[in-house]
């Protein structure tokens, strides 16, 4: 096993022969204000997988609330909710006729509280930190072979300000009025009267503070996104030209182009929205408008009119479609490792899938107003962005069917990052495909707001994004943790996972195409029930599939921390057998990364390469006669 | 543990790190302002025409302003030139005086421009009680506004009696006693344009109070807040944003020319390179304020 760099022992040699020091900062500086990449990737990805069950949490009990309406919590959860949330977000049931205490259910305010926090978080708190801010920062400066990011100390202030962001989203749920509930959109007029009157705070109410969060998240993204192309740019090893580069690199560096120029108009916007709620301007308060509630009695509000509700729509999406790459890249990014890995076998088009990724980049800029056909923006504008939605799909499908090629001919080997990756293929799929009819500003009419609509990106980020999430854990945990996760343990957690999560979504189809609202708290069960009654009984399978999914969540979260004690020892540096680079140095990596100077030689999937004497060929290694590359600067080409 | 190119450009892409992570910056910053301008151009495509205000920034203090800014960018450049040219009493002269030229630029927003507005009083009176104040506003009549093809004037601005009275809800009208020059002689061709430099205010004397109603006008009245129009909105948004990466920039480089300038004597190659980078920062925050002043001042 020559080609597997030995673990480091420090006690193993003499100091005298130190060609490297031995690093250590103390226990702050180590595990709390690190500025090592790998460990504020560990940070970034705990701190997101917290947020995630989280924000899954909130949709557990608003499951409840949708499949029963407004019957109470069941027995000492609903009081265990009150105690945390309060009163603004559950309601005492009583007996209607003798009084007598029932429970607590969640109130109508409660279900839009949890709506627009749920996907506030699971987008900007949960995905994003993980995909792109965790996996990045622990895998990508090792793939291209740097001993650590190009800005340590801006990298460790990318994460603080993600931590002050999180701090006030979660410290938003405690104010008077509780958290924003004008949904993860934000949509004024809405969001510029929500959360004021006389008993809220000026500044700390809900929907002030979910801007003042937002802008913290955009700084942190905005600093990690300059560090990533920085690093990418600037500090790949010798050798590791850009044609040599892992894939998943290639998508990372994609993705913090996309935040590094999507993220400030959405900035800009929130600046908007928070002069409009702080200073009373009326950038998106339109002329005579008028609000039954917090207490202005139907009278006009008291903003000086001409402002455009539209215009946030406008700098909203023009983030929020991109984003919606940004939170799907990282994934195939992760994926497309898996899958080479183990397959045995290089990825089928390489070059056609970055270029797929470039163009996916630059078209993801021009589809934002596809999201606001409802709008009325005329037709002209429309046509213009089903033009280019449908273009879209085009780099979609390359990398889908390259990836799907990938596996032809493989000889797989079916562990379980490997099963998650797999599983990614057809449900990010499914979710892409579902997302063409949208597309079209007709079908889009009917469908708006519906569940189709929620089973479609959910498709894409849960079965897509988080399965790949999930595949990237049981893939590089050997790495960061020195052990193994349990194989048993993650099979159970995938087989319950993919048939809860499809239990799940695939119902919302049918019920979104039968015309149930997004946004119905009881599920549509009492004012709308003589239009969707059909579909209505999906709503409790929906639920029981949905807490199922949440309980075999709790295999994992067992398997990550029992692991981390008790999981078997890694064999060997590299366990899975792969070729970057990220694979050539100790576990699990000290700081500085690598002990032995690094010099890149071959493309990044050179598996199986014919006439080696195994099937795998690290970038790391010198040519040979053997195993010089087939093709210089890149792929073997395949007999 | 050493980052590499972090003072040296790396062969192959020809960049030290920083410079790159500024120009990635500065590129953010672009969208960012981009943002902010396409708000400004929704909320003037949306204002009613006598919404949108023209003539309330002083030009001559905008254009001095202005000048102050392109000075502190050239200013900068010679200061990172002499300390290429390993001058350092050049470089610290010419940075000093780029960051004094940063806080005369802060000196003149907040200590005139700003204030300004904040104790002076608008209104726009409601379209159905324009009558009433046709002294005011002398939209009607042969002479009139509306004879002459010009958007009807609804706006009324000049000092309160009491500040008091026109923030508390229970007092119906406000007094004023003194009112703009647009509003004293409203019919004058004069003001059919908006002036370079703003008209005084000429003071009504005793007896000639104007009293305004308080259901006559729009619920905005106020000081000159951005609650008061749009265009106020937009103003105090950008120029706010702009002025926070004006204090951030002068920061920077008040600390550049102080404790950060014994660089020199142990790596003058980093300190020049730090100098670059806040300049390239430093222009940015310039051609901002190029798009700044023509939209807010001259438009």
């Amino acid at each position: 096993m020559a080609h597997v760099a030995e673990t480091h022992a420090p006690e193993a040699h003499g100091p005298a022969d130190h060609a490297h020091e031995h690093y250590d900062p103390g226990f702050w500086r180590k595990w709390v204000f690190t500025t090592d990449h790998k460990m504020i990737g560990i940070q970034y990805a705990v701190t997101g997988l917290a947020f995630l069950f989280f924000g899954f949490g909130l949709m557990m009990v608003m499951r409840w609330s949708i499949a029963h309406g407004s019957q109470p919590l069941p027995g000492w959860l609903g009081g265990l909710m009150h105690s945390i949330f309060g009163d603004s977000v559950f309601t005492k049931e009583v007996e209607p006729t003798t009084k007598a205490f029932l429970g607590w259910s969640l109130s109508t305010q409660g279900y839009n509280i949890f709506g627009a926090m749920h996907g506030t978080i699971m987008v900007f708190f949960g995905i994003v930190p993980i995909a792109f801010a965790g996996f990045a920062n622990f895998v990508l400066p090792l793939q291209i072979g740097a001993v650590d990011m190009a800005f340590p100390r801006i990298n460790m202030a990318s994460f603080w300000s993600f931590f002050i962001s999180c701090v006030i989203m979660v410290w938003s749920f405690f104010v008077e009025g509780s958290a924003a509930k004008s949904g993860w959109t934000n949509y004024p007029p809405l969001s510029g009267v929500a959360d004021s009157g006389p008993a809220i705070h000026h500044i700390f109410n809900g929907g002030t503070l979910w801007l003042l969060g937002m802008v913290f998240n955009i700084t942190s993204s905005l600093l990690g996104s300059i560090n990533f192309i920085t690093t990418v740019v600037q500090l790949r090893a010798p050798g590791m030209t850009w044609g040599r580069l892992p894939f998943f690199v290639w998508a990372q560096f994609i993705t913090a182009y996309l935040l590094l120029l999507a993220f400030p108009p959405l900035e800009s916007a929130a600046i908007m929205n928070l002069f409009d709620r702080v200073f009373g301007s009326s950038f998106f308060m339109p002329t005579g408008l008028v609000v039954n509630a917090m207490g202005s009695d139907g009278q006009p509000l008291l903003f000086s009119g001409g402002g455009s509700p539209i215009l946030w729509q406008h700098l909203f999406w023009f983030l929020a479609h991109p984003e919606v790459y940004v939170l799907i890249l990282p994934g195939i990014g992760m994926v497309t490792e898996i899958i080479a890995c183990n397959s045995r076998k290089p990825i089928w088009g390489y070059k056609s899938m970055v270029g797929a990724l470039f163009v996916l980049a630059f078209l993801s800029f021009i589809v934002w107003a596809h999201h606001m056909y409802m709008t009325g923006m005329g037709p002209k504008v429309s046509a213009f962005f089903q033009t280019t939605t449908i273009i879209i799909s085009i780099p979609s499908v390359i990398l889908l069917t390259a990836l799907l090629l990938s596996l032809w001919g493989g000889s797989l080997r079916f562990n379980t990052p490997m099963l998650f990756a797999t599983a990614f293929l057809p449900m990010f799929g499914i979710g892409g495909l579902t997302g063409i009819p949208l597309a079209f500003n007709a079908v889009d009419l009917y469908m708006h707001d519906t569940y189709y609509i929620i089973a479609h990106f959910h498709y894409i980020v849960a079965p897509g994004t988080i399965f790949a999430i999930f595949a990237g854990v049981y893939h590089w945990y050997p790495k960061a943790s020195g052990r193994m996760m349990n194989e048993v343990l993650g099979k159970l957690h995938f087989w319950g996972s993919l048939i809860c999560i499809n239990a799940l979504f695939m119902p919302m189809f049918l019920q979104g195409m039968a015309g149930v609202h997004r946004r119905w708290w009881d599920g549509g069960n009492a004012a709308y029930a003589a239009t969707v009654q059909p579909v209505l009984h999906w709503n409790q399978t929906i639920s029981q599939a949905a807490w199922a999914l949440g309980l075999v969540q709790l295999i994992f979260v067992f398997n990550f921390c029992w692991s981390l004690f008790f999981g078997r020892k890694v064999p060997n540096d590299n366990p899975w057998g792969a070729t970057t680079l990220e694979w050539d140095t100790p576990t699990p990596p000290p700081h500085g990364n690598f002990i032995k100077p690094i010099h890149v030689y071959r493309g990044p999937y050179e598996y199986s390469v014919p006439g080696a004497d195994k099937d795998f060929t690290p970038q790391s290694e010198p040519p040979t006669a053997h195993t010089a590359p087939a093709v210089p600067g890149g792929i073997p080409a395949h007999a | 543990m050493e980052i590499p190119y972090t003072v040296t450009p790396r062969p192959d892409t020809g960049l030290a790190n920083p410079k790159l992570g500024i120009w990635l910056f500065l590129a953010s910053e672009v969208m960012l302002f981009g943002g902010l301008f396409a708000g400004y151009i929704f909320m003037r495509l949306g204002a009613e025409p006598w919404m949108w205000p023209h003539g309330w920034l002083n030009v001559p203090v905008g254009t001095f302003n202005t000048f102050v800014l392109i000075a502190s960018s050239v200013t900068v450049i010679l200061s990172w030139e002499a300390l290429k040219m390993r001058n350092y009493k050049a470089f610290k002269v010419w940075l000093a005086i780029t960051w004094i030229c940063g806080l005369l630029f802060l000196g003149v927003k907040l200590g005139y421009e700003w204030p300004a507005k904040f104790n002076h009083f608008g209104a726009y009176v409601k379209k159905e009680a324009a009558e009433k104040y046709e002294a005011q506003l002398g939209n009607d009549g042969e002479d009139g506004r509306l004879a002459r093809n010009l958007p009807p004037r609804l706006f009324i601005s000049g000092h309160p009696k009491s500040w008091a009275d026109v923030k508390n809800p229970a007092v119906k009208e406000i007094v004023l006693v003194a009112v703009d020059e647009e509003n004293n002689t409203p019919k004058s061709t004069e003001h059919d344009r908006a002036h370079f430099i703003p008209t005084p205010m000429a003071h009504l004397h005793e007896g000639h109070e104007i009293v305004l109603q308080k259901a006559d006008l729009l619920p905005s009245f106020g000081p000159f807040y951005p609650r008061l129009n749009t265009y106020l909105a937009c103003y105090f948004m950008i120029t706010g944003l702009h002025g926070l990466h004006v204090l951030g920039g002068v920061i920077v480089l008040f600390y550049f020319w102080g404790p950060g300038s014994k660089m020199y004597r142990t790596n003058p190659v980093q300190l020049s390179n730090r100098i670059e980078v806040v300049g390239l920062f430093w222009h940015l925050v310039d051609l901002v304020w190029i798009f700044v002043f023509p939209i807010f001042y001259l438009l």
